[in-house]
């Protein structure tokens, strides 16, 4: 008996738990979001009373005894049946609206002021570019997003390879992410905070290891991010920096991946250009440590198994080395 | 018949496990990483006589899954940039008879590791050497003189390594 109180305790814990965090639907942080918890509680309670109406109904049914038919009964039951239905579609009809009337609200164009965002699904990373009035000052991050509060913010989202969807409970329903089509998304962000996001759409095998992560900001804290982001990669300052920028510059790395004003024009991988400004690697696997770097750049396929990575076996002064150049890049 | 039955039964079987090697598909590659320095002679600047075929086994014979892999390496690391798919055009074609440096496997990896006059660069030390024999894998392909088994199932290109269909 104390095992089931104690069960149940730690479950309405649970349950209450899920209502708040930086991955739930029900803590909303947009506009958007605000609309469809309010839509998701209506239909809630709604349909709660419903069950607990239907139940009664069926318990007086049951416990009630079958009485002789009457003409007069007859006429009664006629009458009720009708007005449970004409109050049945009546809220049903009530729901319908409030579906439309949230689904309106939230497909509003997010006119000219709006900022845009470009979101391009790959296997299995985020590629996120900020497009600027000319080419040279557009930047372009991955897996990590920052948008400010207060301003409405339009994803341009696109795929470089399979389906994926973009899916940021806290900020808006899932949309999917389609190649050779744009879709978009918009929303009004209302609160800060640093969100969860997750790729919701089958796209392989790592597909559970695509995540992302969204930093809403106060618009002075995004301005001066974003400032920072357009700056070229910072000179290596000291000798280890400067080799391990050689080291990069002449092993597989330079391929793949791109460091603007670091000489690497890679395009099939997360731009590194400030990869220390990032607080997570991996598409949002693993936090954004010397540690784990070397972990990841010299076994990769351990990590994210099936990843397009490949190991990258190199000395240890060499890795250490690259290390350090890649920890600079803030 | 009753002697039919079970020996048909093993047979296919055994036809089917025969099948599981096309797609065999590794995590961890066995292969060196990184093309072996010392392996391949860089011989003398050279246009006119056929190299001398290399005895380089190819670890991806007749693997699917490499082929694939390769395909998109293939895209991924340019080289359609200068063979286009194989037609050629800034480079040789690859789907000729015509092979200025020898066809067979171990010239064609030589060829990418190497580098040639004219405009093949060398990608020794940049495209790990299990990535090469993918390419390679890729290349022998493209000549169209494989054996039917060994082209890749349908949507096999979207499948990544461990997914699907595993060998052994």
């Amino acid at each position: 008996m104390r095992r089931t109180g104690r069960g149940s305790c730690a479950a309405l814990f649970l349950f209450a738990a899920g209502c708040r965090g930086v991955y739930s639907t029900l803590d909303p942080a947009t506009r958007e979001a605000a609309r469809i918890t309010t839509l998701h509680w209506v239909m809630y309670w709604m349909c709660a009373a419903f069950f607990v109406a239907m139940m009664t109904v069926l318990a007086v049914a049951v416990s009630r005894q079958r009485r002789s038919e009457t003409p007069e009964g007859d006429r009664r039951r006629s009458v009720s049946v009708a007005v449970a239905a004409g109050i049945s579609t009546g809220l049903l009809l009530v729901l319908l609206a409030a579906s439309v009337v949230t689904g309106h609200a939230n497909v509003a164009p997010a006119g000219a002021k709006a900022l845009e965002i470009e979101v391009i699904g790959h296997q299995w990373w985020w590629e996120v570019r900020y497009p600027a009035r000319s080419s040279a000052h557009d930047v372009t991050t991955a897996n990590e997003i920052h948008v400010p509060v207060g301003r409405a913010v339009r994803l341009q989202l696109s795929s470089g390879d399979v389906i994926h969807s973009f899916w940021v409970p806290n900020l808006h329903g899932k949309k999917d992410l389609i190649p050779g089509r744009r879709t978009s998304q918009v929303f009004h962000v209302e609160k800060e905070g640093t969100f969860r996001g997750q790729c919701a759409e089958f796209c392989g095998y790592q597909h559970a290891h695509m995540g992302l992560v969204v930093f809403a900001e106060s618009p002075r804290l995004f301005e001066a991010w974003l400032d920072r982001q357009r700056r070229l990669a910072s000179e290596p300052a000291g000798g280890a920096e400067r080799h391990g920028r050689e080291v990069f510059l002449s092993s597989p790395c330079v391929l793949c991946h791109t460091i603007r004003g670091g000489g690497a024009f890679g395009h099939k991988a997360p731009d590194l250009t400030h990869l220390a400004s990032r607080t997570t690697i991996a598409s949002a696997t693993l936090p954004n440590t010397p540690g784990h770097l070397a972990g990841w750049v010299t076994d990769p396929q351990s990590i994210k198994p099936g990843n397009r990575m490949p190991p990258n076996i190199l000395a240890a002064n060499d890795l250490d080395d690259l290390v350090s150049y890649l920890r600079s890049l803030r | 018949m009753k002697r039919i039955l079970p020996t048909a039964a093993v047979l296919s079987v055994a036809l089917i496990l025969s099948a599981c090697q096309k797609s065999a598909r590794t995590l961890h590659e066995k292969a060196p990483l990184q093309a072996r320095p010392n392996s391949i002679a860089v011989g003398q600047l050279q246009a006119g006589p056929k190299s001398p075929p290399l005895s380089l086994r190819n670890p991806y014979e007749g693997n699917a899954y490499a082929m694939t892999e390769g395909q998109r390496l293939y895209n991924w690391y340019n080289c359609s940039g200068c063979h286009f798919r194989g037609g050629g055009g800034i480079g040789p074609a690859l789907m000729d008879d015509v092979w200025i440096y020898g066809k067979d496997p171990g010239n064609i990896y030589a060829t990418i590791v190497e580098g040639r006059p004219n405009g093949m660069p060398s990608w020794r030390g940049k495209i790990p050497e299990y990535q090469i024999w993918q390419i390679v894998t890729y290349v022998e392909t493209l000549r169209g003189d494989r054996p039917i088994a060994s082209s890749p199932g349908p949507r096999e290109e979207h499948l990544q390594a461990g997914e699907g269909r595993t060998s052994r």
